[in-house]
């Protein structure tokens, strides 16, 4: 059967799947809409919690970029699973026992303020928003490979299944067609590694694989990379190009970005008690590690595979008529270019003046089992993942903004009298209009989608994680305090990054390490925002007038277990 | 107050924020530390294929944090308990 044929088939099947389990888990109220009746056990929250985090950038991006910055792609790695320590032991038993549906909740409350209130939720749905159009546009590259329509179809495909879903199952149809996602997103992971890993090592484990010697000689494969890195002009694989400032801070970003942001601090409110919320992060980052742990192993397999098939078994090159399927195939969609400088009829790729290939980072992960010349069905299977990936997350990212509109603005905000029958259908068609928002970010990408992913995780790093840490651990912060802190911690992170990438402006500076704050790149620059923002909050909270007693005791009484009841809205 | 006394409280919370912090202490050893800051010398240190700095900061620290979850939970549960604050 053609590649074709067989992906129609298995992301059919899937699709099958997901709209069957959304019919099945159908919301009623507007408890089970938000937080899926608070009733999701930890060991299926962990599992959606892992497929709402993984999304097409680290299913379908993540592997391709270590496997171009070697060690510097350390930062991805570390960072967007370190985040869940500090979520699992600072954030989530906390935020439970608070008991509300989400962080504009939290924040509203504990700062008293509606002011407060007002700038969690514009940053909530910034975030969101910011993040939600690259999934659709992720969805729509798939279907455009695969299924060889054009991208507009695909996005307009991918929207009509998550509003399915999403719109009629809210939290609780979405968390268990997450479990599902996470099942079929990880099994297409791991089929093409551990084949890869196979054929490359002999050792079917990936991570094992990683550290072994190449099949057939002595040499190990990380140093058989750092050789041909040398050989070939690029950095050594093991060693990178970042200073170790900015490795530092971007990591630093990406984890307390991670721990800040909404639609994953929200899964925390869906399960019954806090103690499960605590198991429920371990559970989560349990099921994330095997995709995260294995991506390095890819990059690693698959920077060897193509410097080999591309420069042929004798490095001197390959014919152009002789190339490899995958080269042709990926050279249609125009993510792979050959331009023949010196003449030779030849491919050659090298990181100095002979290389002649320029490849898209993102198509390493979609072109690794091709290049492995793995089966068909196989090709199939990462297709239907990383749909699912997309979709998993845009759902989660929907469900978030269609709260933030329907709960925090309307119902605590504009309207506090609806009904609850109301609300949900407020809810219900704020994700209809978000969904119709993000199909056309999709579409119509804003120049920048590459590096809205830095935007969104700096902005929850400096906006919401002081604001949250602060509010559980320090009872005499203030409002006046929070709200400065917050502000302050955005306006220097958003100018930071407007000034060196220029989103809606021409760039005020290069974006080059020479003009950098301490050396500190715009991904890492959350880092900063964040320290702003506790400074600010704390100098402004001293000389401000002193919490209420009884929010005081509020913040007594989440941190304790006992008598933690239902989520709720009042 | 679900506590005996506000002495209980306090020395729960104590107790509370202390596990919390040696937690964070490895956390940032195994990541900020072995992953990135020492990096370097951990890297002449060979372990099986890897250079034991690159290990930590593509394999080793992932693994690090996932015990430390379940070493939080298991820990608060016992500690839930000698308080007298757990859940029903």
């Amino acid at each position: 059967m053609d590649l074709q044929t067989l992906t129609y088939i298995i992301v059919g099947a899937t699709f099958l799947l997901y709209i069957g389990i959304a019919v099945w888990a159908r919301a009623g109220s507007t408890h089970e809409f938000y937080v899926a009746g608070g009733g999701v056990s930890p060991l299926a929250n962990g599992m959606a919690t892992a497929a709402d985090w993984m999304s097409a950038a680290s299913f379908i991006s993540m592997a391709g970029l270590i496997s171009f910055m070697g060690y510097d792609g350390s930062v991805y790695l570390m960072g967007w699973t370190g985040g869940y320590v500090l979520l699992a032991l600072c954030l989530a038993p906390y935020l439970r026992k608070f008991g509300k549906f989400t962080v504009p909740d939290f924040i509203g409350d504990r700062y008293y303020s509606q002011t407060a209130r007002t700038v969690a939720v514009v940053c909530a749905i910034l975030v969101s928003f910011v993040y939600v159009a690259g999934q659709m546009r992720g969805v729509g590259v798939v279907f455009s490979r695969f299924l060889e329509v054009d991208i507009e179809t695909g996005v307009v495909v991918g929207m009509a299944v998550v509003f399915f879903y999403a719109v009629l199952g809210g939290m609780k149809g979405i968390t268990y067609t997450q479990v599902a996602q996470y099942c079929v997103l990880i099994f297409a992971y791991l089929v093409p590694a551990i084949f890869i890993s196979l054929m490359i090592t002999g050792n079917p484990i990936p991570q094992l694989g990683f550290g072994s010697t190449i099949e057939g000689t002595d040499t190990y494969l990380l140093d058989k990379l750092d050789g041909l890195s040398t050989e070939l002009g690029f950095a050594l694989y093991t060693d990178g190009t970042k200073s170790m400032m900015d490795v530092f801070a971007i990591t630093a970003a990406l984890m307390v970005g991670t721990a800040g942001l909404p639609h994953v601090i929200v899964r925390f409110f869906t399960v019954p008690r806090v103690k499960d919320a605590r198991i429920s992060a371990g559970w989560a980052l349990i099921f994330i590690m095997i995709l995260y742990t294995t991506a390095p192993s890819i990059g690693a397999f698959a920077r060897y595979n193509m410097i080999n098939t591309l420069n042929g078994p004798d490095h001197q090159g390959t014919l152009v008529s002789e190339a490899p399927q995958w080269v042709k195939n990926w050279e249609k969609t125009g993510l792979i270019k050959h331009e023949d400088k010196n003449g030779d009829g030849r491919m050659f790729y090298s990181g100095d003046a002979r290389n002649e290939m320029t490849i898209d980072r993102d198509i390493m992960v979609l072109a690794n089992p091709e290049i492995a010349q793995l089966p068909n069905w196989v090709i199939a299977l990462v297709a239907a993942g990383a749909v699912a990936a997309a979709l998993s997350t845009a759902a989660g990212l929907l469900l978030v903004i269609s709260t933030s509109i329907s709960h925090d603005l309307l119902k605590r905000n504009l309207m506090p009298n609806i009904s609850d029958k109301m609300e949900l259908r407020y809810a219900r068609g704020a994700a209809a209009v978000a969904i119709l928002v993000a199909g056309y970010l999709g579409i119509n990408p804003p120049g920048f989608v590459a590096e809205v992913v830095a935007f969104a995780f700096g902005l929850a790093a400096a906006s919401f994680f002081p604001a949250i840490i602060l509010g559980i651990f320090y009872k005499k912060m203030n409002k006046e305090g929070a709200v400065a802190g917050m502000l302050a911690g955005m306006v220097f992170t958003i100018g930071y990054i407007v000034y060196f990438k220029g989103i809606f402006i021409t760039p005020m500076a290069a974006n080059v390490p020479a003009n950098w704050f301490l050396g500190i790149s715009p991904e890492g620059i959350g880092t900063v925002g964040m320290l702003v923002n506790f400074v600010v909050a704390f100098a402004v909270s001293k000389f401000t007038k002193e919490v209420p007693a009884e929010v005081q005791d509020i913040v007594e009484s989440i941190r304790f277990p006992k008598g933690a009841g239902a989520a709720s809205s009042h | 107050m679900a506590f005996q006394s506000s002495e209980q409280a306090s020395a729960y919370w104590r107790e509370n924020v202390s596990l919390m912090l040696k937690l964070l202490a490895i956390w940032f050893a195994v990541s900020f530390g072995a992953g990135i800051l020492f990096v370097d010398a951990l890297n002449a240190v060979q372990f099986f294929g890897f250079k034991l700095g690159f290990w930590f900061a593509q394999q080793g620290s992932i693994y690090v944090f996932v015990l430390l979850i379940f070493v939080y939970v298991v820990k608060m549960n016992q500690l839930d308990q000698k308080y007298n604050v757990q859940e029903e």
